[in-house]
């Protein structure tokens, strides 16, 4: 099962090597790692998505907070959480594809961001499921690349003190 | 930790508003205002400006012939008295020369602070040289680290370091000091507190679990306490005591653990595990309640997970909570200090009398106890040891090499004292004896130290002979030598056709290389002679090695076969054939 976890950390040199170098020591799975500043200049926030069943992921949670700058750690599952990706997607549209495109593009709430001769850039964000569906939905017309953030999260408001 | 100075920091003399020190001159003010009266560690170029305010700092210097060398010293060092070990080592391959000695330290849970020097700060990257990236390479292998990037970071960087290395579940810590940072001055009136929002230590355990595990103890029939390294980290073997001899329950500990527990009182189990004793590893199969206290359950410990302890309820006393049902399920996590928790559940405990539990312990003790073949005419390396063990009467300091040796020193010489056994028990480390024992006895001058060492574990760092000769220090070393890998042969005669492949080399003769290295050398190759080479090593003053060829083939009996459950322990049938 995918777990969300949220990790407030030191913001110093050598955090996230750290940090990675636990997973990779212990070989925990990471399917995503985003790291990013809060509204504390000396705090960062990692959200990692682990996968793994109970057992791993309380050992991913306990490892984590072992980490010496490592402030908080908190498992979002089973929590009411907002949980996002961003993406960046290119995808061929020649002109007589465009409208299609387009309207493809509307149903996911996406945005476009740069137009080519042969390609079209296009932002896309919300929950993990949307934005593979959205890969999916593109992939007839030919996809050339693709760079996603990873997921962020936060709980939603009956639990926001962390 | 408690014998460790608290890093509350004691005001030293010299800090006056407008003094400016240099880096060099903050870390030996700092490292004497922390206590530190002994340090190991080799010279090298980034390191100059430090050794140059060594040169008449009040803090005796050891330096050994490599910096691995240094390492083990300054683990033992600590096993031995509880402080934390300090070691120092140049950047590139002095700082890499570490990393056994690190990794060593940081399986056993040793509190132990690693400086090493690094190249100038704005060569860093540059592939300088002797640059290695050290904290990149001993990260791995640390509680934790970091490098120290400007000097008004240093002292408190060195105080956080100390504090770390020294509390909660405790570890090595590595500081990396660019030369610049050595060389560059600071005020010394600078921010020198403990900044570590990331790092909190519970010492206290739960009062609600301390009642439930106390409870379990009170209602349990069948009990074992199953005791790691934790205890003797903790200083909390007065509690144990107390708590085992209150509530009436069995004591096996792991190989860390010996001495936490006088082993020569009866409901001591010796030491469980692939070559702990049968009455040990039933016992922890048949148990209804395992209370394991500042252990970990290994593998060498457990055998096979599915199988282990299948009908109890577990207790778990330990102060990391990643410890915490990270093998086995825990029924009943207690997380802390152990000596703390352990006092609190004296309080609570009833005697019980558990007479059929004890008299089948009893059975088991008398049925499958440790033997070896006492009319062998060969040397028998139990037979060393138990005559080491006779003549010092139990009160000598241990150390060990790795393999056969380091099992049959568990298993023939009699702990009974806390900080007794100083052995690499989670990293298995080949070569740590002799290092061990300089750092050991140079923490307890008063006490016989003896390494208990394997010929091809000596090979390994035999070359700190003259550390301890420069040192004049009393150190014995005991060579079991069969001419193998003894381990590593005797899991290749059991599981591998008796294909014995690289696992044995020409050894030199020691004795001579001792005397030609300035130390005592002896030779013992009669049976009959034992007792009486052993009684002269006892004498010497001086640092003394004995080669005993001991039987060629001779196994570590029991064994639990990897992979395999408790219950299965081979080699009992031969034992009980000796008389």
């Amino acid at each position: 099962m995918k777990h969300i976890i949220s990790a407030l950390v030191e913001n110093k040199p050598g955090v996230l090597a750290q940090v990675a170098g636990m997973f990779a020591a212990r070989a925990f799975n990471i399917d995503s790692l985003v790291v990013g500043r809060t509204e504390d200049p000396k705090l960062s926030r990692m959200t990692i998505v682990v996968v793994g069943d109970d057992r791993v992921v309380e050992q991913v949670r306990k490892q984590l907070a072992k980490v010496v700058p490592v402030v908080k750690v908190q498992d979002f599952a089973g929590e009411p959480v907002v949980a996002r990706d961003l993406m960046l997607i290119s995808v061929a549209a020649p002109p007589d594809k465009r409208p299609e495109m387009l309207s493809l593009i509307e149903m996911f709430k996406g945005k476009v961001v740069d137009l080519g001769p042969k390609f079209i850039m296009v932002e896309v964000s919300g929950p993990e499921a949307k934005i593979e569906a959205f890969i999916s939905a593109c992939k007839p017309y030919g996809i050339k690349s693709v760079a996603r953030t990873g997921t962020i999260a936060m709980p939603r408001a009956a639990k926001t003190d962390v | 930790m408690t014998s460790q100075p608290s890093s509350s920091a004691r005001p030293t003399a010299s800090k006056g508003k407008s003094s400016l020190k240099t880096g060099a001159q903050i870390i030996v003010d700092t490292l004497i205002e922390l206590g530190v009266d002994t340090m190991f560690g080799y010279p090298g170029g980034v390191v100059l400006p430090l050794f140059d305010k060594l040169y008449d700092a009040p803090i005796n210097f050891i330096l050994p012939r490599h910096e691995q060398g240094a390492c083990h010293m300054a683990d033992a060092y600590a096993r031995a008295s509880g402080k934390v070990g300090v070691v120092l080592a140049t950047s590139g391959p002095g700082a890499c020369n570490l990393v056994t000695g690190l990794a060593t330290a940081n399986m056993d849970s040793i509190p132990l602070v690693a400086m090493t020097g690094q190249v100038r700060t704005e060569l860093i990257g540059n592939d300088a040289f002797q640059e290695a990236d050290t904290t990149g390479v001993t990260r791995p292998v640390t509680k934790y680290n970091c490098i120290v990037k400007d000097v008004k970071d240093l002292a408190r960087l060195i105080k956080e370091a100390f504090h770390i290395a020294s509390t909660g579940r405790p570890g090595p810590v590595l500081i990396d000091i660019p030369v610049d940072v050595q060389v560059n001055k600071t005020s010394t009136d600078g921010p020198d507190k403990i900044d570590l929002p990331g790092y909190r230590v519970r010492t206290k355990g739960h009062a609600r679990q301390i009642s439930m595990a106390a409870e379990a103890i009170n209602n349990s029939k069948q009990p074992v306490l199953y005791v790691g390294g934790g205890v003797i980290i903790a200083n909390a073997s007065e509690e144990l005591r107390a708590l085992a001899q209150k509530a009436n329950l069995p004591v096996t500990t792991t190989l860390l653990g010996l001495g936490s527990y006088d082993q020569s009182r009866p409901e001591s189990l010796d030491m469980l595990g692939m070559h702990g004793t049968a009455y040990a590893n039933f016992a922890v199969q048949e148990c209804d309640l395992l209370i394991a206290v500042g252990a970990r359950f290994d593998d060498r410990v457990t055998g096979k997970l599915d199988t282990f302890a299948p009908h109890a309820k577990i207790i778990h006393i330990d102060i990391d909570p990643s410890s915490i049902s990270k093998n086995v399920h825990v029924d009943i996590p207690v997380v802390g200090d152990a000596k703390h928790i352990l006092a609190e559940m004296v309080k609570e405990v009833k005697h019980q009398p558990r007479k059929r539990w004890f008299s089948k312990i009893a059975e088991w003790k008398k049925k499958f106890p440790l033997r070896y073949d006492k009319n062998s005419s060969e040397i028998k390396p139990q037979y060393v040891i138990d005559e080491v063990c006779r003549q010092t009467k139990g009160r000598a300091i241990i150390t060990t090499g790795v393999g056969q040796n380091q099992m049959w020193a568990a298993q023939f010489y009699h702990y009974s004292m806390p900080r007794q056994l100083i052995s690499s028990g989670g990293l298995g480390t080949m070569g740590f004896g002799l290092p061990a024992a300089i750092g050991a006895q140079i923490a307890k001058p008063d006490m016989t130290v003896i390494d208990i060492d394997g010929d091809h574990s000596f090979n390994m760092t035999l070359t700190e002979i003259p550390t301890a000769v420069e040192h004049n220090l009393p150190i014995k070393v005991c060579i079991m030598n069969n001419g193998y890998m003894g381990m590593v042969r005797q899991w290749q005669e059991l599981f591998y056709g008796r294909r014995y492949s690289k696992s044995y080399l020409s050894n030199p003769d020691y004795a001579t290389v001792a005397r030609a290295l300035g130390a005592v050398g002896e030779t013992c190759d009669k049976k009959a002679d034992v007792p009486k080479v052993i009684k002269a090593m006892l004498a010497e003053k001086r640092p003394c090695v004995v080669d005993f060829r001991i039987e060629r083939e001779e196994n570590v009996w029991p064994m639990v076969a990897a992979g395999k459950s408790l219950s299965e322990m081979d080699g009992l049938d031969i034992l009980e054939r000796l008389i």
